[in-house]
């Protein structure tokens, strides 16, 4: 009899960590101590404080063990599995709390505001066990459509829900459904999933993937129904081996239990899906694009129309939806529309999944009901920045996106909201930024990121954003005028108004987003000549402080290019003009006098 | 990034021969076949030189510029091999808000490799790359594979040192 249930993410986060040694050390020390018959090591999918990794949960309990290391598996298993003392330094501390948190993870302000559907499964079940997902309502979806409803009612059950695509354009899923669902049965039809998450910092598609495959195939059969389509298509980063290797067993335990294949429950609906890799490419992250990969060639986009729904992969039409899209739609089937539509906005339905990266104390997977605030997800669920430092700025939507400032914090997340701000929902990536980070320069990390990802057919966007760039570049290397703000803010129009895909005409984004909240900057950059984060190297000066500099002469000694001058116990001096900024001095200091300003 | 054309000679045994074409055989008839015969080729030879684009191409009845086309569009395949020593440092927007760019600058710096070059006698290769999805644990870089983690510029000599 299995008396405990110990949890492990084996998520792509924790296994950075080292969780994988984690698990062994466990199994390794359970068997020793002869508790093999009565503790079950599980490794789940992400519980989402990717931070405090490995994460390790123990059940009945639910004790939270966090930055667990295989050396400390000795001492947990001897004293919480055999005598029953959980271990007080390695329990998850809430910031404010004096005592551990030793029983409801609920209650905890990481959770508390989080509301799981897309989620749900990921850090409960084992995800490489087809039983564990049947377990927990599993493949019922599947069953309902396939025995109680019409291809219409699916359908429609999907449009009253509101639900509106999570990958990063919104557009109403049922409606793609629908579109696609004309001449079933007599056409050939594809339903695909976008697992190509190209998004530098948003990682929602890939923890969905390792911790609850099954739900997207059995979305994907259910979409495959609801068009009339027998064969589906998971395109996914070959970056994601975990993700990967999870989605094939998965696919692989469906076919034995009779849930994909030819005759699905006894009902004659045939469904199946194949795997295909990406290689590296964001574009390919574009639906057309996609396609077009699929098929070996260049990801090289489509004009639109003919829309997917009409002629999509191979020429057929296709419904291309994202993973986090379909792993809302089984519970959608199970618990009803009204169940969903109770959660969100007027026009943004159900929950989001964010990605908290960047200055946040908390860096993990967060799904919260659509409207909640930024400032509930970042200050409370994300524990706020680290080190006392300012909020600056929250960046969404990636190199597509733009970034929302501190006087906007309190705006309800929602799509439409969030387009209104001059940034976007993305596919949810949410970088925070603090005063140490520079706008200008984030505007050109993600300009930089868009001229090597764009795939050169057309012009405005193969040119444009490269022509872009060197503006940025010259600003940052102190060259830049006022009249490059103007030409940046022209140039960003034309690209955004011309480009052939959603690539080309959102990658103008970050630059425009930035340059309306954070002129300032720029101007402090091209006018003053200065960063006032301190990042651009060519603009920083380093400066002697007077009365920390004790005149040891080292760092005189270490400038390679002589810019230092003082005698011996006197504070010395930089020249400006001489010096190239290469920062011995201010790493050779032993009394930290050298500063960058 | 851009892609340039390897000056390393091609070295490719009878075998991998052997496998390629098998490779190819698998997938002749799935449509959109050429993907994956480059990912798995790729994973034979370790990287795709001219002479293997142009066995596939062979095999898959298109032409070499088709081929060579596919090859250079996506970052994943490596026209040039990996150096015995592959670290690759994310450039993700997490790590990079977090100072990822500084510690490829102190690589370049400890052992001379620019991102993207591998080193004159094949030691060490140094890659940028796209978010690897351990944000929690940013910056982040990977030596063959190896995570590491939360580091900051003046970790590298150190960490370096293991692989020289």
């Amino acid at each position: 009899m299995v008396r405990s249930h110990v949890l492990v993410c084996g998520g792509t986060g924790c296994t950075s960590s080292g969780s994988a040694k984690v698990i062994d050390a466990l199994n390794a020390e359970i068997a020793a101590k002869g508790l093999a018959d009565e503790i079950k090591v599980v490794k789940t999918g992400c519980f989402g404080l990717c931070a405090l990794g490995p994460i390790m949960i123990v059940y009945p309990e639910g004790t939270f063990y966090h930055s667990v290391k295989a050396e400390d598996i000795a001492e947990i298993v001897e004293e919480h599995f055999l005598k029953g003392r959980p271990v007080a330094r390695l329990v998850y501390h809430e910031k404010e709390a004096e005592v551990a948190v030793a029983t409801s993870l609920s209650d905890t302000a990481f959770y508390k505001k989080q509301k799981r559907v897309a989620l749900r499964n990921c850090g409960v079940i084992n995800p490489e066990n087809i039983e564990e997902y049947i377990a927990v309502d599993g493949y019922q979806a599947l069953g309902k459509v396939l025995t109680e409803m019409t291809p219409d009612d699916v359908i429609q059950t999907v449009l009253d829900s509101g639900l509106r695509g999570r990958g990063g354009g919104g557009f109403p899923t049922g409606l793609k459904w629908k579109f696609a669902s004309g001449n079933r049965g007599n056409v050939k039809k594809y339903v695909a999933c976008n697992a190509d998450e190209g998004d530098p910092g948003a990682f929602m598609d890939r923890s969905i993937l390792e911790g609850d495959p099954h739900a997207v195939i059995e979305a994907m059969a259910i979409a495959g129904y609801a068009i009339g389509a027998d064969e589906g298509y998971v395109y996914v980063r070959a970056e994601y081996p975990i993700a990967i290797h999870r989605l094939e067993i998965a696919i692989k335990q469906a076919h034995e239990y009779g849930l994909l294949g030819e005759n699905i429950f006894g009902t004659g609906f045939n469904f199946d899906v194949k795997i295909r890799f990406g290689a590296g490419a964001f574009v390919c992250g574009e639906e057309t694009a996609l396609m077009t990969s699929i098929e070996g060639n260049r990801g090289e986009p489509r004009p639109r129309p003919p829309f997917p729904a009409v002629k999509g992969l191979f020429g057929q039409p296709t419904v291309l939806n994202n993973v986090e899209t379909y792993a809302n739609i089984p519970q959608i089937i199970l618990k009803g529309v009204e169940w969903f539509t109770s959660m969100g906005t007027e026009k943004s339905k159900g929950t989001k999944v964010f990605a908290l990266g960047g200055n946040i104390t908390n860096t993990g997977l967060v799904e919260v009901p659509m409207g909640t605030t930024l400032r509930e997800v970042v200050e409370e669920i994300g524990g706020g920045i680290p080190g006392g430092k300012k909020f600056k700025a929250a960046q969404t939507g990636g190199p597509s996106g733009g970034c929302i400032t501190a006087e906007n914090l309190d705006t309800p997340i929602d799509y439409d909201n969030l387009i209104a701000l001059g940034s976007m929902m993305g596919s949810g990536g949410l970088i925070v930024m603090d005063e140490d980070n520079c706008m200008v320069d984030i505007a050109r990390f993600f300009l930089d990121f868009t001229v090597d990802e764009s795939c050169g057919k057309c012009t405005p966007c193969r040119v444009g954003t490269k022509r872009m760039l060197e503006i940025l570049d010259k600003i940052i290397a102190g060259n830049g005028t006022l009249e490059d703000l103007d030409k940046l803010e022209e140039l960003a129009n034309y690209i955004k108004s011309a480009s052939l895909c959603g690539l080309g005409q959102t990658a103008p984004n970050p630059v425009i987003s930035t340059l309306r909240n954070f002129r300032d900057e720029y101007v402090a950059h091209v006018v003053d000549k200065k960063c006032p984060a301190g990042v651009c190297k060519n603009l920083l000066q380093y400066v002697i402080d007077a009365d920390k500099c004790k005149g040891c002469t080292l760092c005189a000694r270490k400038c390679p290019v002589n810019a230092i001058s003082g005698t011996v116990k006197q504070p010395h001096v930089i020249d400006s003009s001489k010096c190239v900024k290469c920062g011995v001095c201010m790493s050779t200091c032993k009394f930290g006098a050298i500063s960058k300003q | 990034m851009k892609k340039k054309l390897t000056t390393v000679t091609f070295h490719g045994t009878k075998e991998q021969e052997e496998q390629l074409l098998a490779i190819i055989a698998k997938h002749r008839d799935t449509p959109g076949a050429l993907m994956p015969v480059l990912q798995e080729a790729q994973e034979v030879y370790g990287y795709l030189p001219v002479e293997v684009q142009k066995i596939i191409a062979k095999g898959l009845d298109v032409s070499y510029e088709e081929v060579f086309g596919v090859a250079t569009f996506y970052s994943q395949f490596a026209l040039n091999p990996k150096g015995e020593v592959a670290i690759a440092v994310c450039l993700g927007t997490a790590c990079y808000v977090k100072g990822s760019a500084k510690l490829l600058e102190k690589i370049t710096e400890v052992i001379g490799v620019e991102a993207g070059a591998t080193s004159a006698d094949g030691k060490f290769s140094v890659e940028a790359t796209r978010c690897i999805g351990a944000c929690g644990l940013a910056p982040v870089l990977t030596i063959n594979n190896e995570v590491y983690g939360r580091l900051v510029p003046a970790d590298m000599p150190g960490i370096l040192e293991k692989y020289m």
